[in-house]
Formats: structure tokens, C-alpha cells, sequence
């Protein structure tokens, strides 16, 4: 009995978390122009009309360009300090853990209200790097993370093996802890990715009108006509973010033979 | 006498023993205040086997991270072949290393793992290949050549650490307990194939290890540690037939200690037994002395009869029996010591409880003054 009870209270939990993300999905292939339920018939339309307006590839196209600049930026930094802060103990280094942690914490409208102030002054406000850096900011942390879990993982006896068989500290870096915490690496990058494609409040201070991305532009739309475009845009979103998990999960399971350096 | 055989500023080389490979002179390891290792020193023939047996915590491996460079002595020297290598970085030190839990590298297959200290080295890529298929074929695993470690059982691991250590053909190689993880069988295998590698390449090998009996299966010499000291070294026979001090004669095997003085020449028991000796080994008359006698020295007689002529003889009663396939191992208290008897199963099986008497030569005796 009080199996069936955990059972049910399990299901709507779900249903609690899931409804709302996929509500919206089916007025999607609705063919009426308002969005709303009943359905009255089944259409492609609104997607068509996603990629075939200007102002939706535009922000297609912009939320790729940020999305994975920003992976990229982030993952390298992200990187370079969990390797910073890698095997150091003590006062300084928990300090300098926390300082990259800040951002994830941090009040966003804070953040933007801040950096829109700054980015003033050095000529960033409306610009593509602006935004990629401020999506930087925010993202880094999960690499941070990420990448400093991988690192470790690594056996410290596997560093000393390559150092004992002669590879000098920049060679084992490369072939041996680089390799290893390539999944890590990949993890957080992905984190980063999908982190940039559905940030809001900072691209609504920072990005000009040059800048809409994809999520940005559903916001601006919702609140003048509620169009269904939006549903086809939440419906390509979902799809993304569910093969970016996927894509993880299976890096994380087959890291033994994904982290291998190229055959010899 | 002649010095213009010797060009100035060489150190003649000792007559008898070679220079050595490996030269520990006095070294000490702190951590923090803590003192792990207290002014050892050892030196290191070429192409000798040499075994760190010791408890737990003796300071074996510390040892070995400072002779492979990942450990800086606090005080003292090492040198390879007449350099120091203190300041030497570990990746320039070209000595062979097979890790505890072997550290083959998850990311690589055997064949990457075993060519990996070859590309290191510059090594052109046919000239690895080649190489690594000759390795593979020595430790019998060509047809693993793709797989990862992980896929590998233990003992394929174990073997693929070994090729991956020799296959730059390091003159030093070090092991930190390398058969820990393996089966009895497994292990005892291994033990003859390195054994039979080190023959083989002339390889210099330091073997780290808690098992005594495989220490003295396989070593020209043994170290004991113990509390970051060197307690003996010396061949297997040595160490066995005439260990220093009572923590090597308990450490090595199993033997039996009387505890009693020494007088005239004797050792005279608390209950005035007395027992000839083979030497006082420099104990003198009135000196409380611990001799040591292996079990299997020992024999037990029927409670009558007398021993041979100059042998010892005790009487006490039969403890218990256990029944080791081959042989007999007996526990018999005598002259108020518990002691332990091994022998062949031959004649009688006598029965717990029963008086009996043993005996041993007194050349089989072994005086412990520390
Ligand atoms: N990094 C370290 N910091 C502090 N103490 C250490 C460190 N490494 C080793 N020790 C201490 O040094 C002593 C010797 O350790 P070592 O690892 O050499 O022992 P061992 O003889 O190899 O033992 P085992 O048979 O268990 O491997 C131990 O008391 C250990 O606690
Ligand atoms: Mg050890």
C-alpha cells in the first residue's frame, strides 16, 4: 500500500516538473493563429515561418554565434582555472573558489545593472562581445566545476607514471591530464551552451537590437503578439536542450574510451 | 703501491664488490615534525635484486618516491652511477617504475601505454611499434595489443605495467608491491617471471614488498625496515639463519625465542634448564639473552628417549596439533615458553595433551643481543 502511495506521489512530482515545460508543446503543429488551447487542426506553419522570417533567423543565428562563443570562452577559462586551483589547499585557494563560484549566486539583475554600467564606458553595450561576455561570466562557473570534478578523478599516481617513463610536465599534461579531463572539459562546455541559449536578463541590458537571440526575442514577442511562432521556438528549444543532455550523459558513460588521444 | 694507476679525482673502486649502481647515503625524511626516515644508507650492486621487506608504514615507499625523484630526501645524497640525482627532475632519472595499483593510463590502449615512454623519448614510430610487439610477445599478450586497461584481469595489467617499465630498457628498476593484488597462484607465477626478466636483461631491480616469503624467494638481498631504518640487510640465508635483532628474526618467518642468561658459555632457562649454544655471539656471562630457534630446527622424540650427543633437549606437554598436508605443526609448552615445532608427518601423530620431549642442535641456535 504504501508502495502505490510513493509510486503516485512520485508520478505527480513529474507531472509537477514537466507539464509546465511541455504544455505549450503541441500548439506548436496548431493551426490556428492564436495561442491557445482547444487545438483545431494539425499545421507546420509556425515553423516554417521561424525559419523563414527575418527577425527569427536573425535571432537563430545570433543565439548560435553567442551560444558558442560563449562555450568556447568559457570552457577555456573555466579550464585554466580548475587547473589554477587544482591540489591548492588552504585560505587563499578555498578564497579563490568561492570568486569563481560567485557569479552562479550572484543576482543577475545585479550583475547586469553592473555590467551595463562598466561596458558603457569601454564601448560593449550593444555589441556581440559584450554579450559573450556577459554570458561568459555566468557560464564559467559550471565549467569550473565541472572540470575540477574531472580533475579530481584523476589518479595522482597516473601523473607520476608518465613522468616516471620520461614525459617532461608539459608532455604529461598534454597526453595524460588533458586526455582525462577531457570529459569534464566537454561537460562544462555544454553547460555553458545551453546556459547562454536561454539567458534573458543580461542580453536585455547589454544586447542591442543587433543582438536578440532566440530567447530573447520570445520574450519581446510574447509580451506585443502572442504568436504561435513561440511554441515552435519552446518546441526546438526542448528538442536542443534533451540532445545536449543526451550528448552528456554519453560522453559521461563512455569517458574511458572518449578521453583517448588520437591512435598512433 | 703504485697511485698512478688510479687518475686523480676517481674514487678507486672497491676491490671486491662493484661500484654501485644506487648510493643512498644517510638520508632522513621529515614530514612536518614527523620523522619518517632516519639516516639510511644502502648501496646497490648492478644487476642485483634487492627486496625492502617491512611493516606497514616502515618508510619502504618513501624510500623508493625518493630513488624515482617524487620525494625529496630532508637530508642526504642519492646517486646513480656516480651523479647525484637529488636535484634531478623524475622524468630525466630514465629508472623503471611498476606502481602498486600499476597506473596503466585509462585513456590509452596496451599498445599506446606500452610505447608511450619510447614516444616520450623521440623514438621514431616504426621503431616503437616494432618494439612494443616484442614487449607484448614477452609478457604473452600480442593479442591484447588494442584493448584498454580497464578490460584487462589483474594479473594482465600487472604485466602490461611490467613491459610498459622495461621497454626503454631503464638499467633501474623499481617496484612498490607489485603482485599486492593478485591471487597466491598468480602471484607465485609472476615471481618466477620476474625473477627470470631480471636474469635475463641484467636488470637492477629494488622490489618493495610486505610478504617475507616472497622477498626471500626472489632477492640477492634483503633489506628489513623498520621505523624508517634499515634493521638488516644481508642475503636471503642471512637474514633467515641469522637475523640481527629480535624484530628480523619475528618479521622473518616464524621461530621460536628463549629468554634466559647466559652461563658458562650456556644459555641457563628461568627453570635452570640449560641449553648449549653455537656462539654467545658476543654476549657476555650474566647477560640476559633472547636466542632464536626455527620451528622446523626442532624435532619431536618419544618423552624416553635421549637425544643425540650435543644436542638440547626440553620436555613439555603437547598442546595442539594441526595437520599441514606435508607436515605437522605442533605448539608444546616447555620450560614455562610456549613453543612451535614443524615436521614431517612421519611416525607417530601424537595425540594433545601427551608429555613429549624435543630437541635441537645446538648450531641451530641463534643468539640475540638487541
Ligand atoms: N605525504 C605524507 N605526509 C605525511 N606522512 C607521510 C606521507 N607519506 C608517508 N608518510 C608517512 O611516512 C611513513 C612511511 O610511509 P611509507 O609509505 O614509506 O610506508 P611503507 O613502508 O611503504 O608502508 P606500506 O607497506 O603500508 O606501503 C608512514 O608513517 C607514513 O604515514
Ligand atoms: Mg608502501
Amino acid at each position: 500500500m504504501l508502495r502505490l502511495w510513493k509510486l503516485a506521489f512520485g508520478l505527480l512530482a513529474v507531472l509537477f516538473l514537466l507539464v509546465p515545460m511541455f504544455a505549450i508543446l503541441p500548439l506548436a503543429f496548431n493551426d490556428s493563429s492564436i495561442l491557445t488551447y482547444p487545438m483545431t487542426g494539425v499545421s507546420m506553419r509556425w515553423f516554417s515561418e521561424l525559419v523563414e522570417e527575418n527577425i527569427w533567423r536573425r535571432a537563430i543565428l545570433n543565439s548560435l554565434i553567442i551560444g558558442l562563443s560563449t562555450a568556447v570562452f568559457a570552457s577555456v577559462l573555466g579550464t585554466l582555472a580548475a587547473l589554477g586551483l587544482r591540489g591548492s589547499t588552504g585560505r587563499l585557494a578555498r578564497f579563490g573558489n568561492l570568486i569563481f563560484l560567485m557569479p552562479m549566486v550572484a543576482p543577475i539583475v545585479v550583475l547586469g545593472v553592473g555590467m551595463q554600467l562598466m561596458f558603457t564606458r569601454l564601448g560593449l553595450n550593444n555589441t556581440y562581445l559584450g554579450v559573450i561576455i556577459a554570458h561568459t561570466v555566468i557560464s564559467v562557473p559550471f565549467v569550473v566545476i565541472s572540470v575540477s570534478a574531472a580533475l579530481a578523478g584523476i589518479d595522482p599516481a597516473l601523473e607520476r607514471a608518465s613522468a616516471n617513463l620520461g614525459a617532461s610536465p608539459r608532455a604529461t599534461f598534454v597526453h595524460v591530464t588533458l586526455p582525462l579531463a577531457r570529459p569534464g572539459i566537454l561537460a562544462g562546455a555544454i553547460f555553458a551552451l545551453a546556459t547562454s541559449l536561454d539567458e534573458v536578463v543580461l542580453t536585455l541590458f547589454l544586447g542591442g537590437a543587433g543582438q536578440r537571440t532566440l530567447a530573447r526575442e520570445m520574450f519581446a514577442q510574447l509580451r506585443e503578439n502572442l504568436t504561435p511562432v513561440i511554441a515552435a521556438v519552446s518546441f526546438v528549444f526542448i528538442v536542443g536542450t534533451v540532445c545536449l543532455g543526451a550528448v552528456n550523459v554519453f560522453l559521461r558513460n563512455s569517458r574511458r574510451f572518449r578521453a583517448e588521444g588520437p591512435a598512433e | 703501491m703504485s697511485a698512478t694507476t688510479s687518475p686523480a679525482g676517481t674514487a678507486p673502486a672497491h676491490p671486491t664488490r662493484p661500484h654501485p649502481i644506487i648510493r643512498c647515503d644517510r638520508l632522513s625524511k621529515s614530514y612536518g615534525t614527523v620523522r619518517v626516515m632516519e639516516n639510511l644508507s644502502l648501496d646497490i650492486a648492478p644487476g642485483e635484486f634487492i627486496s625492502l621487506l617491512g611493516p606497514s608504514g616502515s618508510g619502504k615507499t618513501t624510500l623508493l618516491m625518493m630513488i624515482a625523484g617524487f620525494e625529496e630526501p630532508t637530508e642526504g645524497a642519492i646517486w646513480l652511477d656516480g651523479r647525484r640525482i637529488d636535484a634531478v627532475a623524475p622524468f630525466r632519472r630514465n629508472m623503471g617504475m611498476v606502481f602498486q595499483n600499476y597506473a596503466l593510463f585509462p585513456h590509452m590502449t596496451v599498445a599506446q601505454n606500452i610505447g608511450f615512454p619510447l614516444k616520450m623519448r623521440g623514438t621514431p614510430r616504426r621503431e616503437i611499434a616494432g618494439r612494443v610487439a616484442r614487449a607484448l610477445e614477452m609478457i604473452e599478450l600480442g593479442a591484447l595489443a588494442d584493448r584498454y586497461p580497464p578490460q584487462l584481469s589483474g594479473g594482465q595489467q600487472q604485466r602490461v605495467a611490467l613491459a610498459r617499465a622495461l621497454v626503454f630498457e631503464p638499467r633501474v628498476v623499481l617496484m612498490d608491491e607489485p603482485l599486492g593484488a593478485l591471487d597466491k597462484r598468480l602471484r607465485e607465477q609472476m615471481q618466477l617471471d620476474i625473477r627470470d626478466l631480471h636474469r635475463r636483461l641484467g636488470l637492477t631491480v629494488i622490489f618493495v614488498t610486505h610478504d617475507q616469503s616472497e622477498a626471500l624467494t626472489m632477492s640477492d638481498r634483503i633489506a628489513v625496515f623498520n621505523k624508517g631504518r634499515i634493521e638488516q640487510i644481508g642475503t636471503p640465508d642471512d637474514i633467515y639463519d641469522r637475523p640481527r635483532t629480535r624484530f628480523v628474526a619475528e618479521f622473518i618467518g616464524e621461530t621460536n625465542l628463549l629468554t634466559g642468561r647466559i652461563s658458562g658459555g650456556q644459555l641457563r632457562l628461568p627453570d635452570e634448564t640449560r641449553l648449549a649454544l653455537a656462539d654467545g655471539n658476543g654476549a657476555g656471562e650474566g647477560d640476559e639473552v633472547v636466542v632464536s630457534v626455527r620451528p622446523e630446527r626442532m624435532r619431536v622424540i618419544a618423552p624416553g628417549t635421549m637425544p643425540e650427543p650435543g644436542a638440547n633437549r626440553l620436555e613439555g606437554a603437547l598442546r595442539d596439533v594441526v595437520y599441514l598436508g606435508d607436515h605437522l605443526r605442533l605448539q608444546i609448552d616447555a620450560a614455562g615458553q610456549a613453543l612451535v615445532v614443524k615436521q614431517p608427518r612421519a611416525g607417530l601423530a601424537p595425540q594433545p595433551g601427551a608429555r613429549v620431549a624435543l630437541t635441537f642442535d645446538a648450531a641451530d641456535t641463534r643468539v640475540i643481543t638487541s
